[in-house]
């Protein structure tokens, strides 16, 4: 490279050092940190000092009757919520789009849509006081209706149930407007030529809507099977407590459990990196199929 | 186009409008009934006669919770956090998305950046590593440990350098052909045509550090030091009330329902996200949409 270039894209190097610096430190730097995982890590002594023992965290995670249950738990609860989370925005979103009066429909987008923004906490606040057993509002109504209460938040039967849809309650409004923004994108024109066909709505929806938004939909089902492992630990740890482990503990809350609340960090970081490891495969393997059939790309 | 409306389609509009009106309602009214937990009064709440409106209406909740020394706090915390922490992403967001929004041949090593800063968008060290760099880095217990390790969000990131990628070639071109080098060209000519998704960001990121608070409630050792949010996991989870010892908010506290005062600290806590939120859907399909045009 000529010496006038490299003057000229100086600026643009240093711009990105401040970038640099942090994510060294505070995202690589704990990537160094990953050989916790394989010592008996001692905080006093450090990480370079502490005594290696190999792969036998790994082998007591390996036979700890607990971690499969916890794995079985993050699965099936990530994918209650990966389905949820695809058929309830997408009908949704139809549904929204047959609705004429603008008013009613901007106003129903703006509702469904505020949860999204929520903390988990706040979420947790609310559910923990809508849901309970004694004064909660749900049980009031199934109480009217003649069922019996159901504490949804202690019973291990009803609690990955109800992850799933609460998570789906608040998150499908996001999801909404993804796929009405696809929609408002579908070319007039079609359906213009569709009803010279005799199309009626219900048919311009089969035939033109629901094939214009098969490739977003396809794109953000890929895109979340990469986070097969991520049931949501936000959301979990503020709803979950001891009565629900057997169903509702997920990798993330275990590692959290019996890292930083019982001290066991090499085999917390254990069970993280075992996470990690597999979600890099996940994560890369949903891009690569984006890319490849979506042509999507991430920058 | 208007079409005669068969008895069927007459059918689907009235079910269709219901059924979306539920929806709504299934969003709305947790967030009515906790309101109006916090404005009724105690013996209006042990009865179960308060669903979706204020029972013999009372503001002592929020008196309360005014003088309540934790929650005033963790609010100026929270505050401090926001503030610190959005300058910091902002800035850092811009400087890094601006050099990458570069193509290849103007950047030497583009490719090798974009990578650098995406693989930790697929790749993480994990929470216990996390926290030891933290700790080694004698950061617990202060406001930079609620505001470095997040400093630069790469999901903005993406955003912005997409939006940056928008913008017509031409105008910094010209910027350059008059002199302009880059810093004067990101400051004088990007930064004022970017405002839609810089406003975007700016909303996202002060909506983040508002919520978060599990960083708080893992690198703060003191209580004293938690920002609202994690304060408020604290009380809603762990239900503690054992810290009040004045006399005086012992006498207050027994004339109202936990669950009023609860309530009246979430509501709270809520309010700046509420207030932000209108802004925030308007400005998110302008910016995002904006944001996704790729050559």
């Amino acid at each position: 490279m000529s010496r006038r270039n490299w003057r000229l894209e100086l600026p643009l190097h240093l711009m990105l050092v401040p970038g640099i610096i942090v994510v060294l430190l505070f995202s690589y730097g704990p990537m160094v940190g990953i050989v916790i995982a394989f010592e008996n890590f001692i905080p006093v002594k450090g990480i370079f000092r502490s005594e290696w023992v190999g792969l036998d965290h790994f082998r007591y995670i390996y036979n700890l009757s607990e971690t499969r249950g916890v794995l079985r738990n993050t699965v099936f609860i990530a994918f209650m919520k990966i389905i949820g989370g695809l058929f309830a925005p997408l009908v949704t979103a139809l549904l929204l789009n047959e609705i004429r009066k603008k008013f009613y429909k901007r106003s129903v987008q703006t509702i469904i849509y505020m949860p999204h923004f929520m903390s988990w906490v706040i979420m947790a606040g609310i559910l923990i006081d809508v849901l309970s057993p004694t004064s909660g509002i749900v049980n009031q109504v199934l109480g009217w209706l003649g069922f019996d209460k159901v504490f949804f938040l202690g019973n291990d039967k009803w609690f990955p149930y109800v992850l799933a849809i609460t998570d789906v309650l608040k998150e499908f409004g996001f999801g909404t407007v993804v796929y009405l923004a696809a929609i408002t994108a579908v070319n007039p024109s079609l359906y213009e030529a569709a009803v010279l066909d005799g199309a009626n709505r219900w048919k311009q929806t089969l035939h033109v809507t629901i094939p214009a938004i098969i490739p977003i939909t396809i794109l953000l089902t890929t895109l979340a099977l990469g986070n097969v492992l991520n049931a949501g630990f936000d959301q979990v740890f503020n709803l979950y407590n001891p009565s629900v482990y057997s169903t509702g503990d997920i990798l993330d809350t275990y590692v959290y459990r019996i890292g930083l609340a019982s001290a066991q960090y090499g085999v917390a970081t254990a069970v993280g990196l075992f996470k990690s490891v597999i979600s890099l495969v996940l994560i890369s393997l949903s891009y690569f199929l984006a890319y490849r059939f979506a042509n999507y790309r991430i920058f | 186009m208007v079409q005669p409306y068969s008895w069927s389609r007459k059918l689907f509009v009235v079910f269709n409008y219901t059924f979306l009106a539920l929806l709504s309602l299934i969003s709305i009214l947790p967030l009515l009934n906790l309101f109006s937990v916090s404005l009724s009064s105690a013996a209006a709440i042990e009865a179960g006669k308060v669903t979706l409106w204020p029972v013999d209406f009372s503001w002592k909740a929020y008196k309360f919770v005014a003088e309540k020394h934790e929650f005033l706090v963790s609010t100026g915390v929270s505050v401090q956090r926001v503030l610190l922490g959005v300058s910091i992403n902002m800035l850092l967001t811009v400087l890094t998305a601006y050099p990458l929004s570069k193509e290849a041949a103007n950047l030497k090593f583009r490719t090798g950046y974009a990578w650098f800063f995406v693989f930790t968008m697929l790749f993480s060290g994990g929470l216990i590593p996390s926290y030891m760099i933290v700790r080694n880095l004698h950061l617990l217990d202060s406001i930079w440990a609620l505001v470095l390790p997040g400093a630069l969000p790469i999901f903005n990131v993406i955003l912005m350098l997409n939006f940056f990628r928008g913008l017509p070639k031409e105008l910094s071109e010209s910027a350059f052909i008059d002199g302009a080098g880059h810093w004067q060209t990101l400051w004088r000519i990007i930064i004022p045509l970017s405002m839609p998704s810089i406003a975007t960001v700016t909303l996202f990121a002060i909506v983040s550090h508002w919520n978060e608070w599990f960083n708080g409630l893992i690198y703060m050792d003191d209580p004293i030091h938690y920002p609202l949010a994690s304060y408020l996991q604290t009380i809603i989870v762990r239900m503690d009330m054992s810290t009040i010892s004045d006399p005086n908010m012992l006498l207050l506290l027994s004339q109202l329902n936990d669950r009023s005062v609860r309530a009246a600290q979430i509501f709270l806590g809520m309010v700046p996200v509420l207030c932000v939120y209108p802004f925030l859907q308007r400005y998110f399909m302008s910016g995002m949409t904006l944001g996704s045009v790729k050559e």
